[in-house]
């Protein structure tokens, strides 16, 4: 997936300390008698950091509070080192953010409009237009950058709205539900467009998402928030290994593949057509396809699942 | 030896993604590429062209008359222009009204309508520069077009001949009083518009302000008037920022007021004065507050 260590990116170099990028401590956050954020100490590398919860969990208030644009009621937080109390403006220079909100104005080309961004993060305007052609590319935008973005897909606006949060060449981009509003198939591109942010730009990227399955795929962390409280806070693989689940769907008879997983001992259980398999390792995956193989049934789909925020807290629970 | 292989002619090499390590300019660089922008923009410059056709229009409407005016006082050998310079802005002021409310949306409402707002601040601008980049912006654009047509004028005046020392006083209490009346307009139209982020709304909200204030400043005035009151006459230019100007212009910088009841004496044009700074530092507040909730 990844090509390399993304941890060897722009902050190689710097001591242990100064290597995490966000740093929060006891962060609390209240509006009126409304807690937004309970006590959160974080401290988040680099790579892709997913920040799940709920809606309504706090996490676009922590998103506020790490550009400095809204002062905690409590507790401190800084951003590359820097103190969101104090450097604001410093921070917002070298960090992206990408709201979850529309933000697009209709009337403008793409490249004019990332051309703006880019000189409204202080860069001259011969860098800006430079600048704005490479990132519109690597966001996947070709020609239909010079048309006015009132006609554009949803795909290809939140392409935009990801080239405006990379113009500047941030250190770290915050982007606030990015697969919000896309299809299947315009989810795994943004997807992998986060990944290749990390991965082969070296900018670390906190993503967030009430949906976990997604982030599982492209995170090297998560941290999961409820309530404004952190419930976990984890690499990705200690998370799917506990929870990793594959859809199986065949041609034919799904009790056949079922009866002969069960007897090589693991655990299925059925939803219509589909069996939900679990993973316990990597040896699993060999076993239901040569299950599959052996019984001569086309294979349809094998898929990891999706959990819903719901399953985790479900499980946590049950721990 | 083997050719090195070579893509087609004009193709699109992926040489992977480059860092940025050039300079990156302060808050002070920021706002002037957003004063720039905002005056871009107000009269539809990099946006569509259909941006483009009511600020032109408007901008032709006021400087057209200007040149025929000239070109008249020459051909007939008038001795002195037909219309002042002082005049000829309260003339045309519906025309300048028109212009606020069409463009001072285009100058902030689409800002808040398209929630392009929360990308500025995430960015090193305050709220304040923000605020003020927007002001200079549409100030400077209702400057240009209120001083425009009169500088027409005055070529116009010059190449009729008239003497450079009749026209230029009068011509540069105008320039001051396009230059009050731009603050004055800019702060009023933006501070609706800024309320009022939904498309048509704004542009009817701006004109509706505009053009009722000059109404009961008309009404007022004609009352007064009628009971034959001056001073409380004079008091009514204060209702509208067109006549308000009028004042600052015709008292304190001794020109010749468009009123038939002009403001007089020190204390009205203070009065005058004061208003005018009043009403700009009170929509200066207004809009700082604005966008201080914008995105709490």
């Amino acid at each position: 997936m990844s090509a390399g260590p993304v941890s060897d990116g722009p902050v190689s170099g710097l001591t242990d300390q100064e290597r995490s990028l966000v740093r929060t401590d006891d962060l609390t956050q209240r509006f009126g008698r409304v807690t937004a954020l309970e006590a959160l100490s974080l401290d988040v590398g680099p790579g892709v950091t997913g920040l799940v919860g709920a809606n309504g969990a706090g996490k676009s208030t922590l998103l506020k509070i790490l550009l400095g644009l809204v002062p905690a009621t409590s507790g401190t937080a800084s951003v590359l080192g820097l103190d969101v109390a104090t450097h604001g403006p410093a921070i917002r220079e070298r960090v992206g953010y990408m709201p979850e909100h529309d933000c697009l104005p209709p009337d403008v080309s793409a490249t004019e409009f990332v051309v703006h961004m880019a000189r409204m993060s202080g860069l001259p305007a011969t860098a800006a237009r430079e600048r704005t052609a490479d990132v519109l590319r690597h966001v996947g935008l070709y020609e239909e950058r010079y048309r006015m973005m009132g006609g554009y897909s949803t795909g290809m606006k939140q392409r935009v709205k990801l080239g405006q949060a990379l113009v500047h060449d941030p250190g770290l981009v915050l982007l606030d539900e990015p697969t919000n509003g896309l299809d299947p198939a315009g989810r795994d591109d943004m997807l992998g467009l986060i990944r290749q942010v990390a991965a082969e730009f070296g900018i670390s990227v906190i993503v967030t998402s009430h949906l976990l399955g997604e982030l599982e795929r492209v995170c090297d962390a998560i941290v999961v928030i409820d309530g404004g409280r952190l419930l976990r806070h984890s690499t990705t693989a200690s998370v799917t290994e506990q929870t990793a689940v594959v859809a199986v769907e065949v041609e034919g008879d799904p009790a056949a593949l079922m009866a002969r997983l069960t007897a090589a001992g693991v655990a299925v259980h059925a939803e219509g057509r589909l069996l939900h398999v679990d993973v316990t390792d990597e040896a699993t995956y060999d076993v239901v396809r040569d299950a599959v193989a052996e019984l001569g049934h086309g294979l349809l789909r094998m898929e990891r699942q999706r959990h819903r925020m719901t399953e985790l807290f479900t499980e946590e629970q049950h721990a | 030896m083997p050719e090195p292989t070579q893509g087609p002619a004009g193709a699109i090499h992926d040489i992977g993604y480059r860092h940025y390590d050039g300079p990156r300019l302060g808050a002070a660089s920021i706002r002037r590429a957003l004063f720039v922008e905002t005056l871009r923009g107000v009269f539809g410059l990099g946006r569509s062209a259909r941006s483009k056709v009511m600020p032109f229009l408007l901008l032709a409407v006021m400087v057209l008359p200007a040149a025929a005016i000239g070109i008249v006082t020459g051909y007939f050998g008038f001795t002195q222009l037909p219309l002042g310079y002082t005049s000829y802005t309260f003339a045309f002021q519906v025309v300048i009204s028109v212009f606020v409310g069409s463009q001072a949306p285009a100058a902030i409402s689409r800002d808040l309508r398209f929630r392009v707002a929360p990308l500025y601040f995430s960015r090193p601008l305050s709220r304040h520069q923000y605020v003020q980049a927007k002001y200079a912006g549409m100030a400077t654009a209702l400057f240009i077009l209120v001083a425009l047509p009169i500088t027409v004028l005055l070529v116009g005046a010059l190449l009729a001949e008239l003497p450079v020392g009749d026209q230029l006083p009068d011509y540069l209490r105008a320039m001051g009083g396009a230059a009050v009346l731009a603050v004055l307009l800019a702060g009023i139209g933006l501070v609706v518009a800024a309320m009022t982020p939904r498309r048509g709304l704004g542009v009817a909200a701006v004109v509706g302000v505009l053009l009722v204030l000059s109404g009961i400043q008309a009404t007022v005035r004609a009352m007064a008037e009628e009971l034959g009151s001056a001073t409380f006459a004079g008091y009514a230019g204060l209702l509208s920022p067109v006549t308000l100007v009028d004042g600052v212009v015709a008292v304190p910088l001794g020109g010749d007021s468009v009123m038939a009841t002009p403001p007089q004496g020190a204390l009205m044009g203070a009065v005058f004065c004061a208003v005018a700074v009043l009403v700009v530092v009170g929509c200066w507040a207004a809009l700082v507050l604005r966008y201080r909730k914008a995105l709490a």
